[in-house]
Formats: structure tokens, C-alpha cells, sequence
């Protein structure tokens, strides 16, 4: 049971701001299914005052990340855009009275919706998708990137490994990487100059699952969906089992005659050639 | 607010009838059964009588059979270690990916130690690899621990069958039966199991109080040392009041496993059949497989199980979730995750599971409630909108 404020409970029960808005200007969005948590912010904006004059959300997630969206929402309407990219996880969490530790990570969730939604307007409203910080992948298992840790950890002044899981989820799965992260703790905090352990590359049937379905979502997003939504089509990841990828083909792509086609000789091949040869794909009925 | 108490494979209501019986023993008996004098020594004869009381739920050739301990963890422990400590020649342990973690971690640190281990594989409907069991078990494994029927999914292993392969090739059986005694008829007499563990609390007794049988003839090394207790097998005083209050327990179970199989299990399909026919997009985990007749597990795609739980607490609805928000680790239960559930499936688990004190108000009540939790939290979730639906929105 974890113990939750009775704002997180009313955020959560009776959230504020559920919903997307139609002709927003901004939409960013962070997170996927498969992790166990996502966001999608919507924002509608004043283009001459800068102000955000709605805001909307939609998460799937426990009730910390719900909440936290909820909050997320409340806190930015009225600010302008300028005033919101300057909010932080921690004023999220604030905002709910306080988050339990272990569910920190719902919060940076919520600053990362935030400024996928600022570049998003820069870009005219075209949903954009968070994009974690350029660098080295320390944690495979939910591709955190180094950068990110440093930085999690200068803004909420973290000490321990665990709290750096709590924040960023970075060790939450296999945990491998928690060495590497004491180094990245030691570095950051200046307290000496451990050295992060170089990381061989894993075969795809060495990968666990979470690591197998990043460097799939990673292949689809980069390479795969952009190709498929040009023609009207998407693709989402329904499972991994062994070297056996399951897809769904959405939109145009779904009772497309030739989707059978597009799946063994342009998703499973790029696929082969993008993440490993060894990979298989299959459509999800 | 009333309880609806659908968690019955996390831990069950003690019997009235139990609470009874062990009350005496609380208060004005409270004598060691190892004293010479009559006060203390004159609680033997209870605890035989609890010792036969379990014996006879299992099926059990003697009542010398029963060792109590002090729950299922330790249970499964002494096995493990005994096996390994009876044949240190032999260094190899096989068991299955979907264990509960009492038995699973153990056999991961003897792992770290040294031992080889083997996983077995389970499919898409939550069955054992057999083919795999029989390929495994070599002269060089110490001992096969299998569990009876898996806490999440109620998915029941043909451990008679089993346990035949591994005699045959001459390695100890042993199976974590926490969750189905009182809900699956055992005999144990009659099959080739050398050890089982049971838990007190999974069937109406308090918790603190477990069991092992170890089969007459079994070579056994005892995991606590210390006193001449339980036949020098288990050191340590007994509990007298648990082993009493367990013993009645094994009587009323025996004594219900009939209902357990008829009303309950009726009770379980009319829950699963209800939530499928009323909510779209779910599924019921483990569906093709035997399963225990009080547990349904249940996937709803698009939403994630502990926003339902919440939702479920408020209305005094107590159940349980695979999903990773509830568990310590942030990813979803293993079990599903070895049976191949997709994480979309995953994330959203439930389990409802039932007990002789369910009744059929109680299950009208969450079929009345679910199909608003999930209809609320797919309002909320950015996933499973159909391009049809989002055409269709007038929003």
C-alpha cells in the first residue's frame, strides 16, 4: 500500500484537465505502454501573450502518474510558456502535498511532458515525443541516458542509488546498471572520480525483455512508424517473446492488402538490420 | 464501509471455529509440551491430534509425516537445503519460472553458490514444459521443486506426474502447495511427492504456522537447529496454540472442499464470466488451463492495475495486481511475463480470489462497480482509442 497524500487521492479520484483539445498548439508526450506509464499533454496558447489558456491531458498509469498529470495541468494554466518550461518535478510534487519516494519518477514524467509541449509549439503543434537527453545509455532496461541521471540528480540533490531509481527508474529492472550509476552519484557529487564500466553490446537473446522491447520501440520510432504514417499507416509493439516480435499495423496499414508484405520485407528487415538478424515479426491478431 | 474480500490468495479470514480452538491454549494451557508434569505435557495429546488433523487433508500415510514450522517460506527453505545437504554429490536444482519468490530466490542464491539450476518454461495458457521436466532431470539433481498451483493465476501443475519422473530417475520432489490445499484434494500416499509445503494462513488458520511433509524414508537434514522438537526434524518450541488452530483449519477444509469446488468455483465463473461479457478488451489469464476454482486473473488492456486497486479499495473491494506500480520492482509480474501475457495485457492485471466465505452479493457488487473503474481510467489513458472511436467523438 503506498501511502498517499490526500491531494495525490483527489487528483487521482477526480482528476482536473482529462481530455485532449482538438486544434491545440502544443502536444508532447512522453513514456509507452510497455514501461507501464505515459503521458500526452495538450496545450491551447494565446499567440500573442504567450499564455497557456488550456491545458489537457491523457495518462495511463498508476495512480501517483495520473495525479501527477492532474497537478501537472493545474499548476501551468495562466502561466505562459516561458514561466511553465522553468517548472520542475519538484514543484509537481509539491503541488500534490508529496509523492512517496518510489514514485518520484511520476513527476519527472509529467516536466518531461512539459517540454516536449514547448518544442512542440516551436514546431506549430505537431505532436512531439520526449526525447531523452543525447548520450550514453546507462540503464538498458528503461533507457535512461547518463545525462539524464547527472541531471536528476543536480536538480533534486540526490545521494543514493535508490533514489536515483525512485527519480528516473534507471536500476529499477535488472538492476546491472546500479554500479554504474554509484559512479555517475560519485562524479556528479564530486566526491571522487569512480569511473563508469564500459558495457559490452548483448546479442538480442541476451537482452531481457525490457531491454528488447527499448531497442525495438527505438527502431520503430526512428526508422519504421515515420515511413508507415507517411502512408497513413502506424505500428505499434504488442509483445517480444525470445527473438519473436509481435506488431500491430494500425490506420491505413490495418486490412491493407499488401500488410503481410510490409511486415516481412520492410519492418522484420529493418529490424534484422537495425537491431539484430536474429529477430522474427509477427502480427498480433 | 463493509469489506468485500476478494484476496484470498494474499491471505484468508482465521475461522471463527479456529480462534475458538486455539483461545485455551492462549490463556489457561499455556504449558511446554516437552514438560515432564502433567500441566505442560498434558498438551501432547493436542498437538497429535493436530499433527493426524493435517495428515489426513494431505492425504498423508502417518501423522510422523507433518513437520510444523512457522510458515510457507520456512517450509520451502528446509526442503531445498535438506535435499542439497542429503546429496552433496549432487549439484543440480530444477524448478519453474513461475515459482513464488520463497522458492524461486532460494534457488537463485544456491545459484550464486555454485549449484546449477534449471527453469522450466511455461506456455501462453500458464502449463509446464513436461517434455522439458523429463529432459532436465539427470542422476546429478538433488531435488525438483514444482508448485502445486500458482498464487497469481490458480494454474494447477500436474505434480503427481511429475513427481513419478523425477523417482524414476532417482531425485527428490518437492512441491510448494501453499495455495491449493483445501482447494485441490491431495493424496499423498498414493504419489511419489517426497516433500510438500503448506501455509496456515492461505487456509483460514492465523498466520505463523506452516507445515512440511517429508515422505517416511526421505533423507532429511534439518534446517533450524537446536532442541528435540517435531522428532529432532524442526528445533524450537512449539507453537502450541497455531499447531492447534491448524490442525481445526485442515479439518474445515476437508470438510469444505466440496463447496470449495462447487459454489465457489461457481461463484468464480459467474465474477469472470460477468467482467468479460461487460468490459471489452479483457481477458482472462491462465482461462485454458486447470486452475484452482476460487482464482481469476484478469487482464484489462489500456489501463494499469494499481489506479484499479485504488478504485476498487474505495469501495471496500479488496484484490491484488500483477502490474509493476505494485510490485517493488518497476516491472510487471513474472509470471505473466513467463506465460508470454504482452505488456499491454500485463500492466493491467487483477486477481480476484474467492473463498468459502465469499458470497453471491459480494460478487454482484464488483460486477455492478468494475466495468466504471475501467471505463473511467480508459477515459483517462491515452491508448486503445480505435481510429473509429476518435472519428465518432463530437468533442
Amino acid at each position: 500500500m503506498w501511502d498517499y497524500t490526500n491531494k495525490v487521492k483527489d487528483h487521482f479520484r477526480n482528476p482536473r484537465n482529462v481530455g485532449s483539445i482538438p486544434d491545440a498548439d502544443a502536444v508532447g508526450e512522453v513514456g509507452n505502454i510497455v514501461c507501464g506509464d505515459a503521458l500526452k499533454l495538450y496545450l491551447k496558447v494565446d499567440k500573442t501573450t504567450g499564455k497557456i489558456l488550456d491545458a489537457k491531458f491523457q495518462t495511463f498509469g498508476c495512480a501517483s502518474a495520473i495525479a501527477s498529470s492532474s497537478a501537472l495541468t493545474e499548476l501551468i494554466k495562466g502561466m505562459t510558456l516561458e514561466e511553465a518550461r522553468r517548472v520542475t518535478n519538484q514543484q509537481i510534487a509539491e503541488f500534490l502535498g508529496g509523492l512517496p519516494e518510489e514514485k518520484m519518477h511520476c513527476s519527472v514524467m509529467g516536466m518531461e511532458a512539459l517540454e516536449a509541449a514547448v518544442v512542440s509549439y516551436g514546431q506549430g503543434g505537431k505532436t512531439v515525443t520526449h526525447a531523452e537527453p543525447e548520450g550514453k545509455v546507462v540503464c538498458k532496461c528503461f533507457g535512461v541516458t547518463e545525462e539524464k541521471i547527472i541531471r536528476t540528480i543536480r536538480e533534486n540533490k540526490l545521494t543514493t542509488v535508490d533514489e536515483v531509481t525512485n527519480f528516473t527508474k534507471a536500476g529499477g529492472a535488472c538492476g546491472k546498471c546500479k554500479g554504474d550509476i554509484e559512479a555517475i552519484l560519485k562524479q556528479t557529487l564530486g566526491a571522487g572520480s569512480g569511473q563508469t564500466a564500459p558495457q559490452a553490446k548483448k546479442t538480442f537473446a541476451e537482452m531481457t525483455a525490457v531491454q528488447k522491447i527499448h531497442a525495438i520501440e527505438d527502431a520503430l520510432a526512428r526508422e519504421i512508424a515515420p515511413k508507415l504514417n507517411a502512408d497513413g499507416g502506424s505500428i505499434e509493439l504488442v509483445d517480444v517473446s525470445g527473438t519473436v516480435v509481435k506488431v500491430r499495423l494500425m490506420g491505413m496499414c490495418k486490412g491493407c492488402p499488401s500488410s503481410g508484405f510490409t511486415l516481412k520485407s520492410f519492418v522484420e528487415k529493418r529490424l534484422q538490420e537495425m537491431v539484430d538478424a536474429s529477430i522474427t515479426v509477427e502480427e498480433a491478431r | 464501509m463493509k469489506v468485500t474480500y476478494l484476496d484470498n490468495n494474499a491471505t484468508s479470514m482465521p475461522a471463527p471455529e479456529v480462534t475458538a480452538e486455539m483461545q485455551p491454549f492462549l490463556t489457561e494451557f499455556y504449558g511446554n509440551a516437552s514438560s515432564m508434569h502433567d500441566f505442560g505435557g498434558g498438551v501432547q495429546r493436542y498437538l497429535d491430534k493436530a499433527r493426524r488433523q493435517v495428515a489426513d487433508l494431505l492425504g498423508a500415510a502417518d501423522p510422523t509425516e507433518i513437520i510444523f514450522t512457522s510458515c510457507g517460506t520456512e517450509s520451502d527453505n528446509t526442503a531445498l537445503f535438506s535435499a542439497i545437504r542429503s546429496y552433496p554429490e549432487k549439484r543440480h536444482i530444477i524448478t519453474t519460472r513461475v515459482e513464488h519468490p520463497a522458492v524461486l530466490n532460494t534457488v537463485r542464491y544456491l545459484q550464486s553458490q555454485g549449484w546449477q539450476a534449471t527453469y522450466l518454461e511455461v506456455d501462453q495458457d500458464g502449463n509446464l514444459d513436461m517434455e522439458s521436466l523429463r529432459r532436465s532431470v539427470t542422476t546429478n539433481t538433488a531435488i525438483v521443486s514444482i508448485m502445486h498451483a500458482n498464487n497469481e493465476t490458480g494454474v494447477v501443475f500436474p505434480i503427481e506426474e511429475a513427481a513419478a519422473i523425477c523417482k524414476e530417475r532417482g531425485a527428490l520432489f518437492h512441491t510448494d502447495a501453499v495455495q491449493s490445499v483445501g482447494k485441490v484434494p491431495l493424496d499423498l500416499k498414493n504419489s511419489a511427492i517426497d516433500m510438500l509445503s503448506l501455509s496456515g494462513h492461505k487456509l483460514h488458520a492465523p498466520k505463523g504456522i506452516g507445515v512440511l511433509y517429508v515422505r517416511r524414508g526421505t533423507r532429511f537434514v534439518p534446517f533450524m537447529m537446536g532442541g528435540h522438537q517435531e522428532r529432532g526434524r524442526r528445533a524450537g518450541t512449539e507453537n502450541v496454540p497455531y499447531i492447534i488452530g491448524l490442525g481445526k483449519a485442515c479439518e474445515l477444509a476437508r470438510e469444505r472442499l466440496n463447496d470449495e469446488n462447487t459454489r465457489v468455483k461457481a461463484l468464480r465463473d459467474r465474477l469472470q464470466a460477468g467482467l468479460l461479457s461487460a468490459i471489452p478488451n479483457a481477458k482472462v489469464n491462465g482461462a485454458n488451463a486447470r486452475r484452482l476454482p476460487n482464482t481469476a486473473n484478469i487482464s484489462f488492456e489500456f489501463v494499469e492495475g494499481e489506479a484499479i486497486l485504488l478504485h476498487l479499495s474505495d469501495l471496500g473491494i479488496c484484490a491484488s495486481s500483477g502490474s509493476a506500480c505494485t510490485s517493488g520492482s518497476l516491472e510487471p509480474s513474472h509470471v505473466l511475463r513467463a506465460m508470454g501475457v504482452p505488456f499491454t495485457f500485463a500492466h493491467g492485471s487483477v486477481r480476484f480470489s474467492l473463498s468459502y466465505y465469499t458470497t453471491e452479493q459480494e460478487i454482484d457488487l464488483v460486477l455492478a462497480e468494475m466495468p466504471a473503474i475501467i471505463k473511467k481510467l480508459r477515459e483517462i489513458s491515452p491508448f486503445g482509442r480505435s481510429e473509429a472511436a476518435a472519428k465518432s467523438c463530437t468533442c
